[in-house]
């Protein structure tokens, strides 16, 4: 391994190895990970205008009592597509989006540990994304609720194929998460830095590191759950059917213990671009890192122990839901701990009042009350009040938007000017954060009130002698704000891709690697594997907390242009052990998404050829895409010599 | 309690306009109060924690942007501030809130076995069948209940998941199928508490209301000998013959007549329809003309329900009505 710092001009065989060229057959076999980053920014904010629309027009439907703008039909497509969209298919993936971008920025790595199974994520995520909309255009699209509770969803409640869409959409989209999440442990377990050892990860890490784990453990309750009831409905089984022998609350229970994870999946990425953008624009450290750290971790173990508590009406013995409600009362404190940090982060720096850090303070003040209101619901005699109520869906919106939409438009103010090279308008960013944050409070803090005043969730109309109407109506104008805020913020994008600002390589002064790199990156990363030895390499001169280690070497290091590679580490410490050979660009992953899209679809149909042609193809793709090279081949001849 | 009153005072502009209220706050009886009260105190605690917590921040915004000292010479240890702030106290107020929540458990689970009155709460899309053991009483989308006695609901599904709530009462209770789930409610003073179902059923969930009825034990006495009769015979000419309209028609595959051949389980039993206040589970009153408009044309009041159009023409309609009008 070579230790040397790199001129420009010798980053020339970098660049032809790892730039991916500009044409058809480059951009569908590309496996940069900030291409694919950016492509799953872009489509979960497609995914967020197509869940936003739904709103719409249920906000639309609801603003009057008796209106009949929607059929009830039409209007329990929509609600359950709003949940399906705005979990799986936006509050997830864009998440994703950032994780697959900033992952190998902020560990000084040139690629995700397996690039091509990051390009085969992404296009199964956006395959079963159109697959689950495609039920639109045949009139049947999921109507069960996102939770698709049983007995409703089977066959004999529900014919036609919308729950089919559900069930093998939801399977198929399972997959992509699946292989993403191993992805994101891996990389972060083999590629780090040299010296950048696990108590010096960036913290929004932690937050992506649990979320991943956590996805490993959740969704094959999920998967599970869609292949029994898929059974149920399509093979004539029984694993819902209590007059049969099986379960009804089965399916609760697994969707659940898939359910409540997934929440934290949701939003725990989210903290961590919190904990990252906070202490950026406090101008100091993130206090008490390691309590936060592990904060997360917690918040993700507990999160398996407490999916009763979505079950509280459903007639479980009262011991067992105590101990539900418990442990929904003790997964507060991880959240205690974190919003204590950042609060003591802003209390002793020095804060600047530009745009992201403006969404961050707009969080805190969410997450406080989608906290509290989430401790409310944790006891039981007030659940079985409020459960199936307005009042868990302000919750669940104050969650949901709180913690993930507002710090990931604020993480896009902060990290659009390094993926862009350009930065955004804080004058139409400050208008974007007041008209969503005025817009979300107007549109949901009125149902808690409705949900008190007897207002259950997922009805299409209500009564005019209800007394629901003015604040129904009051929300639904509060939508309006709330779309303003982020139709600015979409235009704030566009303004600042044709004529925003150079952003250089910091703009913001922030601490992380990423940061070290021209603006947008070059498609090699860093032109020599960095050294790390602190948590702030970029701050080391202000903090000074890599002790008394030398500093972080961020000039010097291996350069390894001799093929695509980047370094292998240990898992603690980070010792350098391995140069690692990166595969490159490959149509592969696109042609097994599609033919996993060509299996499903015949299973919905559902066709036997069709079926079988896709599983065939599938097979065919996979040996296909583990082919050894030529030169793989021959080093292991060289090897073997 | 006095402030409980000032609260509702509070809360009323809310509830301006309506009949019957549906409020959780403004709850009857030893079911709903207790967690009415719990509701109460959560709201002031989570009150308490927004507006601290938002003072913080604001605070901490504002002490931090007088500070003169650069970043790198404030200490940066401040572990055990957020322990106290972030573990230590929210504990405490979390232990504090646990243990409220199961002291009214506790009291909303004891058993009211003593002199209770059991009702059958049965689910059906989209309505509600209601029976009084031993009583030969079937009704529909009505519980007539007696005030200052506990009742308990025995709740079962035919077919869906649903869930009782009659939020003035107290909490709800799901109906899930393959299982009878037990809730007690009590009214201490008589009047129509409305009720509605709760968890998603299909098309209609948004119509599947239900009342409850409470009386004082006289006047429920009466209404239970009442409607454990037989359906009264029609008089008039009309009646009579809207009767046999009625059971030549295909009602009787779904519907009950007590004292008629029509023994159909499907739908709601009729045998004392004209005695209650709604019709299609509170979708529309209970009027002729509502009532007529219902039988020939279900679907375009509650699109999806399982009541299909009966074909009649204009005097059998009339006729049908004249009969089903004087079931009382």
């Amino acid at each position: 391994m070579t230790t040397e710092t790199v001129r420009l001009q010798d980053v020339g065989q970098l660049e032809r190895t790892w730039e991916t060229p500009r044409t058809i057959r480059g951009w569908l076999s590309t496996v940069d990970h900030k291409r694919i980053g950016v492509r799953y920014l872009v489509t979960a904010f497609v995914f967020l205008l197509l869940g936003g629309i739904e709103a719409g027009a249920i906000r639309a439907q609801l603003a009057r009592p008796e209106l009949h703008l929607l059929s009830a039909q039409l209007y329990n497509e929509l609600f359950t597509m709003h949940g399906v969209t705005m979990l799986f298919l936006y509050a997830a993936p864009v998440l994703s989006g950032f994780s697959n971008y900033f992952w190998p920025l902020l560990i000084g790595a040139r690629d995700m540990a397996f690039p091509r199974l990051n390009a085969f994520s992404y296009w199964v995520f956006v395959l079963a994304g159109i697959f689950l909309y495609t039920s639109f255009l045949v009139g049947q699209a999921p109507n069960g609720g996102w939770f698709a509770y049983t007995p409703l969803t089977e066959a004999a409640y529900t014919p036609g194929l919308n729950l089919d869409y559900y069930t093998l959409g939801l399977l198929f989209l399972g997959i992509s998460t699946t292989v993403g999440a191993i992805n994101f442990i891996v990389t972060l377990i083999t590629l780090r830095a040299p010296g950048l050892s696990i108590n010096r990860l960036p913290i929004f890490m932690w937050g992506t590191l649990t979320t991943s784990v956590s996805v490993l453990f959740a969704m094959p309750a999920l998967s599970a759950a869609c292949v029994m009831l898929f059974l149920d409905r399509r093979a004539g089984m029984h694993f819902f059917d209590p007059a049969a022998g099986g379960s009804t609350l089965l399916w609760q229970h697994l969707f659940w213990i898939f359910g409540h994870p997934w929440v934290y999946v949701v939003v725990l990425p989210a903290m961590g671009l919190v904990s990252t953008i906070i202490p950026v624009f406090s101008r100091r450290p993130l206090v008490a890192y390691p309590l936060v750290a592990l904060s997360t971790v917690a918040t993700g173990i507990l999160g398996f122990g407490v999916w009763a508590h979505h079950m509280f009406a459903a007639g479980l013995p009262d011991i067992s839901m105590s101990f539900f409600s418990a442990a929904s009362m003790v997964i507060a404190i991880p959240s205690g701990v974190a919003f204590a940090a950042w609060i003591a982060t802003i209390w002793t720096g020095r804060p600047t009042m530009r745009v992201p850090f403006l969404f961050m303070l707009g969080f805190l003040v969410l997450f406080v009350v989608g906290g509290v209101s989430g401790v409310m619901v944790g006891v039981i005699p007030f659940d079985w009040q409020v459960t199936d109520s307005y009042f868990v869906v302000a919750h669940l919106h104050y969650v949901l938007l709180g913690i993930n939409l507002f710090p990931v438009v604020g993480a896009c103010y902060y990290w659009l000017p390094k993926i862009t090279g350009r930065m955004l308008s804080e004058r139409l960013g400050r208008w974007a954060f007041w008209l969503m944050f005025i817009g979300m409070n107007v549109t949901f803090f009125p149902m808690h009130i409705l949900g008190l005043l007897g207002m259950p969730r997922r009805i299409y109309t209500y009564p005019l002698g209800a007394g629901w109407g003015t604040l129904n109506l009051t929300e639904s104008a509060g939508t309006v704000v709330l779309v303003t805020g982020i139709v600015v913020f979409l235009v704030s994008v566009g303004v600042s891709l044709r004529r925003g600002a150079p952003a250089g390589a910091n703009p913001w002064g922030a601490s992380t690697l990423e940061w070290s790199l021209p603006s947008p990156p070059p498609a090699y990363n860093f032109a020599v594997i960095p050294t790390v030895r602190s948590r702030h390499p970029l701050w080391e001169d202000r903090v000074g907390d890599s002790g008394t280690h030398a500093p972080s070497e961020l000039e010097r290091g291996a350069v390894l242009d001799e093929g695509r590679e980047t370094v292998g580490t240990t898992m603690l410490d980070a010792e350098p052990v391995a140069v690692l050979r990166m595969p490159g660009d490959s149509l592969w992953p696109l042609l097994t998404a599609l033919a996993i899209a060509l299996l499903f679809c015949g299973l919905l149909v559902p066709s036997v050829p069709i079926s079988v042609a896709g599983a065939t193809a599938i097979i065919a793709c996979v040996i296909a895409w583990l082919w050894p090279e030529r030169a793989e081949l021959r080093a292991g001849a060289e090897n073997s010599r | 309690m006095r402030w409980r009153g000032w609260m509702l005072a509070a809360t009323a502009p809310w509830a301006a306009g309506c009949t019957t209220t549906m409020s959780t706050l403004d709850a009857h009886g030893s079911a709903g109060r207790p967690v009415a009260d719990l509701a109460w105190l959560l709201i002031a605690m989570a009150g308490a924690v927004v507006v601290a917590s938002t003072v913080a921040m604001l605070v901490a915004l504002f002490r931090a942007r007088r500070t003169d000292e650069a970043p790198e010479r404030i200490p940066v240890d401040r572990t055990r501030w957020v322990v106290v702030w972030g573990v230590v106290i929210p504990a405490i107020i979390l232990a504090g809130t646990f243990l409220w929540g199961t002291h009214t458990l506790a009291a909303l689970s004891a058993s009211r076995t003593a002199n209770a009155l059991t009702v059958e709460v049965i689910g059906h899309r989209w309505w509600w069948e209601i029976r009084y053991p031993g009583t030969g009483v079937v009704t529909a989308n009505e519980i007539h209940i007696p005030t200052g006695r506990h009742v308990r609901l025995l709740v079962r599904s035919a077919d869906v998941i649903h869930s009782v709530w009659v939020p003035q009462l107290g909490g709800k209770i799901d109906v899930v199928p393959g299982t009878v789930n037990r809730r007690w409610v009590e009214a201490d003073q008589p009047g129509v508490y409305r009720g509605t179902c709760a968890e998603y059923c299909g098309a209609q969930h948004a119509h599947m209301g239900l009342l409850v009825v409470a009386e004082a034990p006289a006047t429920f006495a009466a209404w239970v000998r009442q409607e454990s009769r037989p359906a009264p015979a029609p008089r008039d000419s009309a009646a009579v013959h809207g009767e046999r309209v009625f059971l030549a028609s295909p009602c009787v595959t779904c519907h009950t007549i007590r004292g008629t051949p029509a023994r159909g389980a499907v739908g709601p039993d009729l045998t004392h329809l004209a005695s209650r206040r709604t019709l299609a589970a509170g979708a529309i009153p209970n009027t002729k003309g509502a009532l007529g408009a219902w039988v020939v044309n279900a679907q375009g009041i509650k699109p999806g329900s399982l009541m299909p159009a009966v074909p009649l023409t204009g005097a059998e309609l009339q006729a049908m009505l004249a009969y089903l009008e004087q079931l009382r």
